[in-house]
Formats: C-alpha cells, sequence, structure tokens
C-alpha cells in the first residue's frame, strides 16, 4: 500500500502543463532550433543502392562548394550498404543551400549488387537473395514454444477456426525529426539532442567516440515526439559530431523527413497464421500460431519467440492450456526496427483478438462474453463490465454482418497488457530550495511530450503545500542527476517517487533548521527564510512503495463501413485504463487520446510500402504515408480506473496497444467478413465483400 | 540579350518565368521547343535575381527583418535558420504537416513552400507574433487550458492555423475547425483537444468526456 497522501488538492486533478506557454508562444526551443554560436547546417547523402559496396566516396569537390566547412565519410574505406538510405557521408556547412549542393558534388563509386529483398515473404524461401551474405535470412525451422499439448487437444475443440492475420511495418513518424546539434571541441562535447535517453545518448557518443562520460553532455530541453526510435545518438549524432570536429564548429544535423522514413527505426511487420479452439462450454482449449516479421536488416536468425525483434506475445492476455507457437524474425534490405510504442504489443492484439472474434462467431456467441469468459484478469474484467455499460455494448451489439443497408455499422472490442509502467530504480533527482522560497528541481530526465516537468511540478506542489506553477522543473542535462530513458512507460513512475523522497527530506531539514514544526504550505516562506544565505540542496531517488507495473485497459470501438466505398469511418472508441494513482488527469487523458489515434492509423492507414524491383521506400512521406487528421478523429471517450492503493503506473504505451483489434473486430462485426491485414483499406474491405476481382500476383 | 550560361542556372525570377508561362505555353503548342527557350531566355534576360545572395526584406511580427538571401531560400528557412524565429517548425519541407504555417496578411500558408523574396511586402505573422505583452492570445489560451498539445512541435502550426480561421470566421462549428486543421498533421494525437481548443477560443465550450471510477 502506497504512502501517497489520501486527501489531494492537486494529484489526480487538471493542471495544465506548466511548460505548455512557451510551447504555444514557441518560446520553447526544441533540438532543431537551436542556433549556437557559428552553428553550420549538416546533411547527409544515402544510398540509392538497396544492396552494393561503397568501393569510393570522393569528397573533394563537396568541399570546394561555397560554404562547406567540413565533409566525412560515413565509413573509412571500402564497406557494403544492405538497404536504401543507408548512410553514406556527411556535409556541413553555412547554409541549407550549400549542403544540397554538396551533397550532389559527392562522388561515390560502387560495385551494386543487383540482388536484395525487401519483401519478407520472398525472403524467407530458401533461394531468396541473402541480406547478410552467407547467412540466412530467416531460419528454416524455428523452435516451438510449447505448453501442453496442441496435437491431442484440437480434436477436444467443439469449434476450430484458422485465420491469417498481418500487420505492416509502421513508421515512428515524430513530428520532429530525429537529430542533433553536436559541438565537439578539445574541452569535450555537447550534443542538443533531439532524444527520449539523455544518457543513453550520452553513453553512446562517449563510446564511439572514445570519450570520457564526463566529457560529453546532453542536453534536450524540448524535443517533438520519439515512440521509442530515440533513445540513441544514432549514425546522423556520430557524423554531426566528426563534422563538428573537422568544422571547429558546432553542427545541426537534423534529418529530412524522407531520411526519417529510411533509416532510424520502424515497428517490425508481423505475418500470423493461428490456430485456436474452444470447448462446448466457451473456454480457449488450444492454440497453435506461426509468426514472422521482418525487423529489416537487424534481423536473421532464430528468435524462438525471444529477440529479434519481430517475435511477439502469442496468444496474448489470455491463458490458453494448450499452445505451440513458432516465430522467426526475416532479414530484408530496409532500415532496421526500433521499439515503438509498446512493442510487439499491438500486432499481437490485433492478432489474437481477431482470432477472438473469428472463434466466438464460429461459437455463436458474443465477442464480450467470450473475452469474460477466458480472460481471468480481475482488472480487465471490471474493465470491460464497466465499458460495456458506458459503451451500450448490449443494446448495440448485433451478429456479424447481420447490419442492413449500404453503410453498415459494427462495434468491437479488445484488451491490453503492458507488463512495464513501472518505475526505476535509477532515477536520481536534486531540489535546491532558496531563502526567498523559491524552488527548482533537476532531473536529468527528459520530457518527451507527457508532461514529465508537469508531474514534477503536481507532485512537489501536494507534498510540499505550493501551487504547480511556484516550482521551477529543469529537465533534459545530463548535467542533472542521472534518470531513465523516456520509454516502456516508466517515467512518470520514476520521477514521482524520487519528488516523493526529495520532499520528505527537504520538509525534515527545513523544519530542523527553522525550528517550525510543519513547512509545508502557508509556513513555506517563513521556514525558507530561516535558511539564511544559503540554499538548501537535497538530493533524493526512486523509493520502493510508492509506483507499480502491469496496466491493462480494454478499448471498444464503433465504425460505419461504407460497402460501396469500402471506407472504414470510426465513430466512437471508449477506452477504459488503469494506472493506479492518477497525478494529472489533464495530461493522462492527453495520452490515452494520443494512443487511440496512434492505434486508429495502425488499424487503417499506415504502413511503410517499398518496391520489390527497386528496393526502394515508396512513401516516405507524409503525402504517402497517411496518419490520422482532426476530420478522421472519432468521438474519443475515456473511463479511468483510480487505484491509488497501487501507486504510480504510466499509461503511454497501453494505450494504443488494443485500438488497433477493437476497431479491426468493429469492421468484422459490420460486414461479417474478416480482413485479416492491417491497414484495413477501402481496397481490402472491397476485395473481402468480393466486389473486386482479387489483385494478380506478380 | 544575356545568354544563358551554365553558371547562370537558376538565374531568373521565378515570378517572372510562371508570369510568362501562360503567354509562353500558348506559344509552345504550335512553335518549336528552341524558340520557346527563346522566349524563356528574352523574359529572364529582364531581371536577373540571384543566385547569389541578395538583400530580402521581410515584415514578421510587425517589424522589419532584413536579411542576405539566396533566392531559393524558403519563407521557412529564413525565419528558423537566418533569423532566431524557430516557432515555425519544419516537419516535412513539402507541404504536408503544416508545422510550418505561419499567416501572409490573413491566410494562413506553408511557409515551406513559399520563397522568402516572395514573401516580401506582406505582413507576416508567426506564432511568437500572437502573444502581446506576454498576455497569450486567445487561441494560445485555449491551447494551454485544454491541454492541446503534448510534445508541443506540431502546436504552433496548429495555433496559426485556428488563428487564420477565428479572423475569417469567429464562430466556426467543429466541421469548419476540421476543415481549417486540414493541413495540419499531429503524431502525438491531440486531435480531440485541438478541436475543444479552437472551440473554446470562440467562445463555444466542450464539456470533457472523461470519467474516473474508484476500483475499490
Amino acid at each position: 500500500m502506497s504512502n501517497w497522501p489520501a486527501e489531494t488538492k492537486y494529484i489526480g486533478q487538471n493542471t495544465p502543463r506548466i511548460d505548455g506557454a512557451v510551447k504555444v508562444t514557441g518560446k520553447a526551443r526544441y533540438s532543431s532550433d537551436i542556433q549556437a554560436a557559428g552553428w553550420l547546417y549538416g546533411m547527409i547523402l544515402r544510398s540509392k543502392w538497396p544492396a552494393a559496396k561503397i568501393t569510393s566516396v570522393n569528397l573533394d569537390k563537396a568541399r570546394q562548394i561555397p560554404g562547406i566547412k567540413a565533409a566525412v565519410r560515413a565509413r573509412d574505406g571500402a564497406f557494403t550498404v544492405r538497404f536504401y538510405g543507408e548512410e553514406i557521408a556527411a556535409v556541413a556547412g553555412t547554409s541549407k543551400q550549400a549542403c544540397l549542393d554538396a551533397l550532389r558534388a559527392i562522388e561515390v563509386q560502387a560495385e551494386v549488387r543487383h540482388e536484395f529483398v525487401v519483401n519478407e515473404t520472398e525472403a524467407r524461401k530458401e533461394n531468396s537473395a541473402q541480406v547478410w551474405e552467407g547467412s540466412a535470412n530467416a531460419p528454416a525451422n524455428p523452435r516451438p514454444r510449447e505448453n501442453g499439448n496442441v496435437d491431442t487437444a484440437f480434436p477436444e475443440c467443439a469449434a476450430v477456426i484458422e485465420g491469417f492475420y498481418s500487420t505492416p511495418v509502421q513508421i515512428h513518424n515524430p513530428m520532429e525529426t530525429m537529430g542533433n546539434t553536436v559541438s565537439w571541441t578539445d574541452d569535450g562535447l555537447t550534443a542538443w539532442s533531439s532524444t527520449q535517453g539523455i544518457s543513453s545518448v550520452r553513453d553512446g557518443l562517449a563510446g564511439a567516440l572514445k570519450l570520457d562520460h564526463s566529457k560529453v553532455r546532453v542536453v534536450t530541453e524540448y524535443m517533438g515526439g520519439g515512440f521509442g526510435a530515440k533513445f540513441g545518438a544514432g549514425v546522423e549524432g556520430m557524423l554531426a559530431a566528426k563534422l563538428s570536429k573537422e568544422a571547429n564548429a558546432p553542427v545541426r544535423l537534423m534529418l529530412t523527413r524522407f531520411d526519417q522514413a529510411l533509416a532510424v527505426g520502424n515497428r517490425p511487420s508481423s505475418f500470423q497464421k493461428i490456430k485456436i479452439g474452444a470447448t462446448a462450454d466457451g473456454r480457449l482449449h488450444a492454440f497453435e500460431a506461426e509468426n514472422y516479421g521482418t525487423a529489416g536488416i537487424g534481423a536473421g536468425g532464430d528468435s524462438g519467440g525471444g529477440g529479434g525483434g519481430a517475435d511477439i506475445p502469442m496468444p496474448y492476455i489470455y491463458q490458453v492450456p494448450n499452445t505451440r507457437v513458432k516465430q522467426s524474425a526475416v532479414a530484408v534490405n530496409a532500415g532496421a526496427a526500433r521499439a515503438f510504442r509498446a512493442p510487439g504489443h499491438p500486432p499481437a492484439s490485433y492478432g489474437m483478438e481477431s482470432a477472438m472474434d473469428d472463434l466466438a462467431a464460429k461459437l455463436g456467441i458474443d465477442p464480450l462474453e467470450f473475452r469474460l469468459k477466458n480472460d481471468p484478469h480481475p482488472i480487465r474484467q471490471r474493465e470491460y463490465k464497466l465499458g460495456a455499460e458506458k459503451f451500450g455494448w448490449n443494446q448495440k451489439y448485433q451478429k456479424p454482418g447481420s447490419s442492413p443497408g449500404v453503410v453498415k455499422t459494427g462495434i468491437g472490442c479488445a484488451g491490453a497488457a503492458w507488463p512495464a509502467g513501472g518505475g526505476s530504480r535509477d532515477t536520481h533527482g536534486d531540489a535546491q530550495i532558496n531563502p526567498d522560497g523559491s524552488i527548482e528541481f533537476r532531473f536529468g530526465v527528459q520530457d518527451i511530450g507527457t508532461g514529465t516537468r508537469t508531474v514534477i511540478a503536481v507532485v512537489a506542489a501536494e507534498l510540499l503545500g505550493l501551487k504547480p506553477e511556484q516550482i521551477t522543473v529543469r529537465v533534459g542535462d545530463t548535467n542533472f542527476p542521472p534518470g531513465p530513458g523516456s520509454g516502456g512507460s516508466t517515467t512518470c513512475a520514476s520521477v514521482s517517487p524520487a519528488v516523493y523522497d526529495i520532499c520528505q527530506k527537504a520538509l525534515q531539514q527545513l523544519q530542523t533548521q527553522s525550528g517550525l514544526a510543519d513547512a509545508r504550505g502557508e509556513n513555506w516562506f517563513a521556514a525558507c527564510k530561516k535558511l539564511g544565505v544559503n540554499p538548501l540542496v537535497v538530493h533524493g531517488q526512486w523509493q520502493q512503495g510508492l509506483s507499480a507495473d502491469h496496466a491493462c485497459g480494454v478499448q471498444f470501438a464503433a465504425v460505419e463501413v461504407d460497402t460501396e466505398t469500402g471506407l472504414v469511418t470510426v465513430k466512437k472508441v471508449l477506452a477504459v485504463h488503469d494506472c493506479g494513482l492518477i497525478i494529472d488527469k489533464l495530461t493522462l487523458e492527453s495520452q490515452i487520446n494520443g494512443g487511440v489515434i496512434m492505434g486508429m492509423g495502425y488499424a487503417l492507414y499506415e504502413e511503410r510500402v517499398m518496391d520489390d524491383l527497386s528496393g526502394v521506400v515508396l512513401n516516405p512521406n507524409f503525402e504517402t504515408y497517411k496518419l490520422p487528421g482532426l476530420a478522421d478523429v472519432p468521438d474519443i471517450e475515456v473511463v479511468l480506473i483510480n487505484m491509488p492503493e497501487r501507486g504510480v503506473i504510466g499509461i503511454g504505451e497501453p494505450a494504443t496497444v488494443p485500438t488497433a483489434g477493437a476497431i479491426a473486430n468493429a469492421v468484422f462485426n459490420a460486414i461479417g467478413v474478416r480482413v485479416g491485414s492491417l491497414p484495413i483499406t477501402p481496397a481490402k474491405i472491397l476485395a473481402a465483400l468480393g466486389k473486386v476481382p482479387p489483385a494478380v500476383a506478380a | 540579350m544575356k545568354k544563358m550560361e551554365p553558371e547562370n542556372r537558376g538565374a531568373f525570377s521565378r515570378r517572372t518565368f510562371f508570369k510568362s508561362l501562360g503567354t509562353v505555353a500558348a506559344t509552345a503548342a504550335t512553335a518549336q521547343v528552341t524558340s520557346v527557350a527563346a522566349e524563356l531566355e528574352k523574359v529572364n534576360a529582364e531581371k536577373i535575381i540571384g543566385p547569389a545572395a541578395v538583400p530580402v526584406t521581410l515584415k514578421v511580427n510587425g517589424e522589419k527583418l532584413k536579411l542576405m538571401l539566396e533566392p531559393r531560400v524558403t519563407l521557412l528557412d529564413a525565419l528558423r535558420n537566418y533569423s532566431s524565429l524557430t516557432g515555425a517548425k519544419e516537419g516535412c519541407d513539402r507541404a504536408t504537416c503544416g508545422a510550418c504555417t505561419v499567416l501572409l496578411g490573413d491566410t494562413p500558408i506553408y511557409s515551406c513552400q513559399k520563397l522568402a523574396i516572395e514573401a516580401q511586402g506582406v505582413e507576416i505573422t508567426t506564432v511568437e507574433g500572437l502573444a502581446k505583452n506576454e498576455k497569450l492570445s486567445k487561441v494560445q489560451q485555449a491551447f494551454l487550458t485544454k491541454d492541446a498539445l503534448q510534445c508541443g512541435y506540431c502546436t504552433p502550426g496548429f495555433v496559426m492555423s485556428v488563428t487564420a480561421l477565428l479572423k475569417k470566421n469567429p464562430r466556426p462549428n467543429a466541421a469548419d475547425v476540421k476543415h481549417a486543421c486540414a493541413g495540419n498533421t499531429c503524431r502525438c494525437g491531440t486531435h480531440p483537444r485541438i478541436l475543444a481548443a479552437a472551440l473554446q477560443a470562440a467562445g463555444i465550450e466542450t464539456a470533457s468526456k472523461t470519467e474516473v471510477i474508484d476500483y475499490v
């Protein structure tokens, strides 16, 4: 049981983010806004070949372009590139225009390999081109992971379905691309990074450039989103550092939107062949699955359901007594995958939840009832029941395909589990309390957009009896005490207990020094005044018992499907989530909205498309890689299950997990036919309805 | 007539080029390609700007911004990289994300698709120009109150699009807001809050639908 106060003034309320004003006025300096004195613009030359041996890179002509101050190779000597967009060289100059000219002037000699493969299904074939020479793209026979005995269990089932469910490669596309401004002098290196992990960027730069960690400082005051792709300095960070050293000036090297789609991460695809059976009383009895997906060049080898980047948790949140699961990661000539908001979970949820509804339909039972029977988790049980009532599930539910008319309506639901979300014990922070009563918190974490500064201010204000706007919060600097990366939905649960620790210690010391029995609230300024001339500096760190992990969450979706155009319109999503003690309801709701909308993009719009013949990414920009817009976004209702007794738990990831599954099931419910492939495009809807001839295989 | 040497590539005014295109295109239908080239040469020879940097004066947020820019420098590039006005953001550099939205007069434009030399003579408003004497504009205040932002990188663009909408239509409905923001992209998924903020700035309050229910 947590020690958080039972009665609160700010915790659990709506506090507008404390850095909101600088963000809405344009005053916030994002990493891409940094204008260090004498800064140069940097750009990268990328491979136009999906596979080639680069034999020489001549930078002489590039260096002669007016304004160009440095030019570096991505690697020394001859080297191999394995995907379209791999880094070859970089330049820095006084303007973007000079850099554009210089990139065109770089002379690259290459032995182009005509054998390459970008399609994961092709890459698994025995005669496929090899991404890594002498090594198979995927294991021929991945090791099965087994529980019970599926071979005897399937014949015991009353109903069995077999389905094939696939999900595309999804691109992170944070609004601010990856990149850094790097200043590398004899005194050390400073990088203003667009990162979600200032410590991991510092360690990465120090390691790669052979510098003491103490000589590398990473600053991230404001950054424009990451979603898992921005933990490291990346090749672009190393290149910016080398350019800075050569030019003896700070270099700002932000990726272009095109670059961003090629080389800095994505969510692996999945191709899930699922066979699932239940007994006559509607209990899951047997589950057999084979899944493969690609993590680009970052795959290859037997994942055995663990590692390799493309494996997903199967059979996801359900307990099935007899299971056999085979998984493999397939290498293709494309940029490597990176962590992406709840890695593995959205594809796992989509596949399994689709199979659940397909099986429920075969059994002839309501899919919600089927879930309540087979998902024993007490929190999800409560969430499903509450959500069903609020959503009007029983009134709205009709058998799949029974909606009349041209525009059919349907509803669906799906569940989530997120094992992380707890705090990192390696979270440290300082607070400086000045005699004038002002207080400044310093944390070596970064705000990825979730409102970390605001969380720190809300918790401190609550515990010290102040207002959030009286708390100054500084984050995003490795000169501050170290904290975790913003990943795994852990930041809120990491910093909140550390703030708690700092506040307890601060009050104790203030009370001792001032002689006041309670230094909080109205006594705060009097107590601080007694400090005399020296500020009080308090160090604190994460404490056990104030946070927890493992959040659940369920979502319900209502859709309309136009059976003449194939267009799916999401009318409503009800998101029922738990995350322990609610710190700031306003920013929490924002994260849930964001999770739902990103999940909706995954369900209906997003997909990296590659050309098999040229190996090129065909949609490396927003006009072809479609994200949900304001007009697409449905009515989103949020129900928060308040569980203060669990302490603080993160929400960023669980909120995006079940959306695609819920929407896909709502589409199935509307039209009565399964579209077993994300994104659910109009073309796939019309094909599923038999309204267009099937695509001719190449 | 000045002969176009290879080093003069791009050394014509884009404006004159487009202006002349109408008549040239009509000629092209009947004449040889070579005569089209000659026609273009004649038109472009009249006024050559660049390719080297030329003086450019922009009127931004009520102040004159004097810069030396190559004619190919976009308005966004000029603001972000030749001055300290980094409020307008670069998200795509090709008119698909709207993070770079500024007002040209009262019209919201993608500043990444406007050459700086073409933006002279018209009042330009960036997100930095909305707050007067440290007081947030109605739209900015509504974005803050409704938490219509997360990472905040797309926010300046949305704020400008909504500001432009309210100038034209002080009492918009939800459909108007959706239409006005059709050119803006957000990846954090703040859309419902942006809608609520835009309506609040127009004096229309929408209630939050969030409900908190105790587990125990």
